[in-house]
């Protein structure tokens, strides 16, 4: 017998190089998967993992370097090919057609025909015979439409599978998912994997990392820095190797000074009295929900994407008109006014995507930097461009911005430092209550941190923050009270004190409910 | 600085460019299957438009038209929309100066008349602009189909005003105006006699320099600007997307009208039914290949302004259709190339698809 070392690896990358442009998504990139393993690739965002895996399953050419999969050359191949030869990605955006079932779903593409005709009972036989087989349990003949969120990535799984690849590639496949589902997930995959197949999984979450794999290779500015065997490394270890200094992650861990408030005495900065909002599928997205957040108070929300989380925040903003309901800041009623006159009452927002709402990308770092207060910026309708200029220098060298030419365009920069844009902008303005959604998504560690920071410091400074993480994690961190959300309402309340992952999953997931406040 | 001097190159003045020298291959080919020299065609056709005052009086007196509608569409590009209305608001313009031209008493000092007149054909153009705007803006009417049909409406409504009430007998224009000339340039410069080049490129020059300045300097164009490239975004910001929409409208509207003095006042001195003669249309081939920035339309303008010229002028050697074979090649492969067109293709496929665009 071999060890496994000897044998043939599964996947091997070897000096691989791609540019976009003037960027260099990878260079000289090495990526070694043993056959049966469940190997992590991590990063910061940016550092070239989703473009190395793309190369890997032939959707993206390479511009130098070497992809072997089971000991044969297969540079340059095309998706096709790949999926032939076994090698499939789950997308992290599902690709699924809601009115379809299940099992056509999976078929779809390579539907079994007889007589010119599709063949549903084949197809219904042969998907769920493929369900037993990978411990996959969804309802063949299930609407797609019906699934949750969970459920409809195990069908993308099955996809997959279905098409026979024996290596599967998952994008993040936790960022939508509730901790109950991710501790599915995790099952599911050790099955696949005992079932012969190898998997590599991207993920910025180092304790999956360390909960799942076998393997797991760093990569930083589109090189390979580390390869290591998860057992032998720590979350430390590879928070090292991925920002390229020790990074202090017991501050994500949530141990931290308690807020000073005193939430009973103080009148609330921000209050919502009974508000129904529309959503975009259902009439009541936000469901009759009502708080209050005291100025020197983080209230976090928590809860799995798409239960009203957004609707409500839009409400808030302004950017979404509410069905009934009330907004008070401070003692002022906001609920009839303009986004622009909520800004100038005190209303600061940190959207949750900084790419559709948060940033124009081809204007530059300072006209950014100005986005939402333009009517500041100005006299008689002309801008003022000296002002805008000073602004920029300022936030640039306060907020960290990189790189420092104010007048590269926001595109350009990555994505902890477009978000350091946003944060920038809504920490400098004169505000009594932030709205903070989804603040660190799609940041690397180390922006995370700042970010943290910058919230606490607002925090202490007296302002009311109504968070908004799918991270349980960072609500924990932050926050002085935690509501979880599902279906349009906060389903608990409580303090930072009471809360945990496993108080809050249950709640998560609509297992349990309570009468919130 | 470097990167972003880099960016402009390579997004701004390259793709113009790429396009100009796959159309010149073209145009080479195409005239050697005319059996030609296309040395000597392209000879021809600069001597008969830059060669000579006559024909770059001509390729002015075109060009400044085409800047007009040209700076319509930029501007709407700018705001997100893709407005193909300019060819009305043209004819509006140019009606509407007629109107006041004609409406004016006799022996009115230019000084007040021609102000009158400009400001009678932005005001009709930009009312015309404002419906596909308002359209937009309350209801979600997309607006390359209302301004396409708007169009029609316009060209129709001038057609049955000049023809029944307007008319001087045996033609299809209005009488000469009282008042509102605007001079030619060749009582100035005795070179241009003959052509139809008149100081109304300098108005229109202003307009397109104040164009930029609004675009780029003040806090609308800022808005106008944001609201193109991000809408969502935009509206974050306190922008009110609707009312940014009309306004680009309207001033898109302004700008395709004030080019109808060029004909009405510098020209003719009246209004002739047709006399945009898909000027509107062309001024969209503008936008793209001028990049939606005021300098590059006006660029943009005088090129297309010497095709059309040229093609007379080459007239005796191939046929003059050739140089509208050549418009078309260039509108492709520009088309293919600027990333605001392939930006409103993938918006227009994202709604399609249902999905969030």
């Amino acid at each position: 017998m071999t060890s496994p070392s000897q044998q043939v690896p599964a996947v091997r990358l070897t000096g691989i190089d791609k540019r976009f442009g003037a960027v260099r998504a990878n260079r000289g990139a090495t990526l070694e998967v043993r056959q049966g393993e469940i190997h992590a690739l991590v990063g910061e965002n940016g550092a070239g993992k989703s473009t190395l895996m793309k190369i890997l399953s032939g959707a993206l050419p390479c511009d130098g370097g070497t992809i072997e999969v089971g000991g044969r050359n297969v540079t340059g191949w095309t998706t096709a090919e790949a999926i032939a030869s076994g090698v499939g990605m789950v997308h992290q955006h599902f690709m699924l057609v809601p009115t379809l079932t299940v099992a056509e779903n999976v078929v779809l593409g390579r539907e079994p025909v007889s007589v010119g005709m599709f063949d549903r009972a084949r197809a219904m036989q042969d998907v769920e015979r493929l369900c037993e087989q990978s411990g996959l349990m969804v309802g063949a003949d299930r609407l797609v439409a019906d699934l949750s969120v969970g459920e409809a990535q195990r069908v993308e799984i099955l996809k997959t599978l279905y098409r026979g690849a024996r290596i599967l590639l998952l994008d993040e496949p936790t960022a939508v998912l509730s901790p109950p589902e991710v501790t599915e997930l995790w099952k599911v995959l050790r099955r696949v994997r005992d079932g012969g197949a190898t998997i590599v999984l991207i993920t910025h979450k180092l304790d999956e990392v360390m909960h799942v794999t076998e393997h797991v290779t760093v990569m930083r500015q589109g090189e390979t820095v580390a390869q290591m065997a998860t057992k032998d490394t720590t979350p430390e270890g590879i928070a090292h190797a991925m920002v390229g200094r020790a990074v202090d992650l017991s501050v994500r861990e949530g141990r931290r000074a308690p807020s000073t408030a005193n939430n009973t005495s103080t009148a609330p900065a921000l209050e919502v009295r009974n508000l129904v909002v529309r959503g975009p599928r259902v009439a009541r997205a936000v469901n009759d929900i009502s708080f209050t957040v005291a100025p020197g108070e983080i209230l976090g929300i928590a809860g799995v994407e798409g239960n009203g989380q957004t609707e409500l925040l839009e409400a808030i903003a302004g950017l979404r008109a509410s069905t009934s309901g009330q907004i008070l800041l401070g003692q002022r009623d906001i609920t009839a006014l303009a986004v622009r006159d909520r800004g100038d009452a005190g209303l600061s927002h940190i959207p949750e995507d900084r790419h559709r709402r948060g940033l124009i990308l081809e204007y530059s770092i300072a006209d950014n930097l100005i986005l939402g207060q333009q009517h500041h910026y100005q006299r008689h309708g002309v801008l003022d461009a000296a002002a805008i200029a000073a602004n920029a220098a300022k936030q640039i060298a306060a907020y960290d911005i990189r790189p420092t030419d104010a007048a590269l365009a926001a595109g350009a920069l990555s994505g902890g430092n477009q978000q350091k844009i946003v944060i920038a902008r809504e920490m400098s303005r004169s505000f009594s209550a932030l709205l903070a959604a989804q603040p660190t998504r799609g940041v690397d560690v180390g922006a995370i941190e700042f970010i943290h920071d910058e919230l606490r410091k607002a925090r202490d400074a007296g302002k009311a923050i109504l968070l908004v993480s799918a991270e349980l994690r960072e609500v924990l961190t932050l926050a002085d009270r935690i509501a979880v959300m599902y279906g349009g309402r906060f389903v608990t309340v409580l303090s930072r004190a009471e809360a945990n992952e496993e108080i809050l999953g249950p709640f998560m997931t609509g297992a349990k409910q309570e009468s919130a406040a | 600085m470097n990167a972003r001097f880099r960016t402009i190159l390579e997004e701004g003045v390259l793709p113009p460019l790429v396009a100009l020298a796959i159309a010149m291959v073209a145009g080479d080919l195409l005239i050697l299957m005319y059996g030609q020299a296309p040395g000597a065609v392209w000879r021809m056709l600069l001597e008969g438009t830059w060669g000579n005052a006559y024909g770059f009086g001509q390729v002015l007196y075109k060009a400044t038209t085409l800047t007009c509608t040209g700076l319509a569409v930029a501007v709407s590009l700018r705001a997100g929309l893709f407005s193909i209305g300019a060819e009305g608001q043209l004819a509006a313009g140019g009606f509407a100066a007629a109107v006041a031209g004609l409406a004016i008493p006799a022996g009115t000092p230019e000084f007040f008349a021609v102000p009158v007149c400009v400001l009678a054909a932005c005001l009709a153009g930009g009312a015309v602009g404002a419906v596909p705007g308002v359209l937009r803006a309350k209801f979600g009417a997309h607006e390359v189909i209302v301004t396409i049909m708007l169009n029609f409406i316009v060209l129709a409504l001038l057609n049955y005003i000049v023809s029944t009430k307007l008319h001087v007998p045996e033609t299809l224009h209005t009488p000469e105006l009282h008042a509102g000339f605007v001079s030619r340039l060749s009582g100035t410069f005795a070179v241009f006699h003959g052509s139809a080049a008149n100081w109304t490129l300098v108005i229109v020059g202003a307009a397109a320099a104040a164009l930029w300045w609004f675009l780029f300097r003040t806090r609308a164009g800022y808005e106008l600007r944001a609201v193109g490239l991000q809408p969502d975004a935009a509206e974050n910001a306190g922008v009110k997307v609707g009312a940014a929409w009309r306004n680009a409208m309207m001033l898109s509207g302004a700008l395709a009208g004030l080019g109808g003095i060029n004909f009405v006042l510098g020209y003719k001195g009246y209004y002739e039914d047709g006399f945009a003669g898909g000027a509107g249309f062309l001024g969209i081939a503008v936008a793209l290949v001028g990049r939606n920035h005021p300098l590059g339309v006006i660029l943009a303008a005088l090129f297309f302004a010497t095709l059309s010229q040229g093609g007379l002028a080459i007239n005796a050697m191939v046929p003059k259709q050739l140089v509208e074979a050549l418009q078309g090649i260039v509108i492709v492969a520009v088309a293919t190339s600027v990333p605001e067109v392939r930006r409103i293709v993938r918006q227009a496929a994202g709604k399609m698809a249902g999905g969030r665009a």
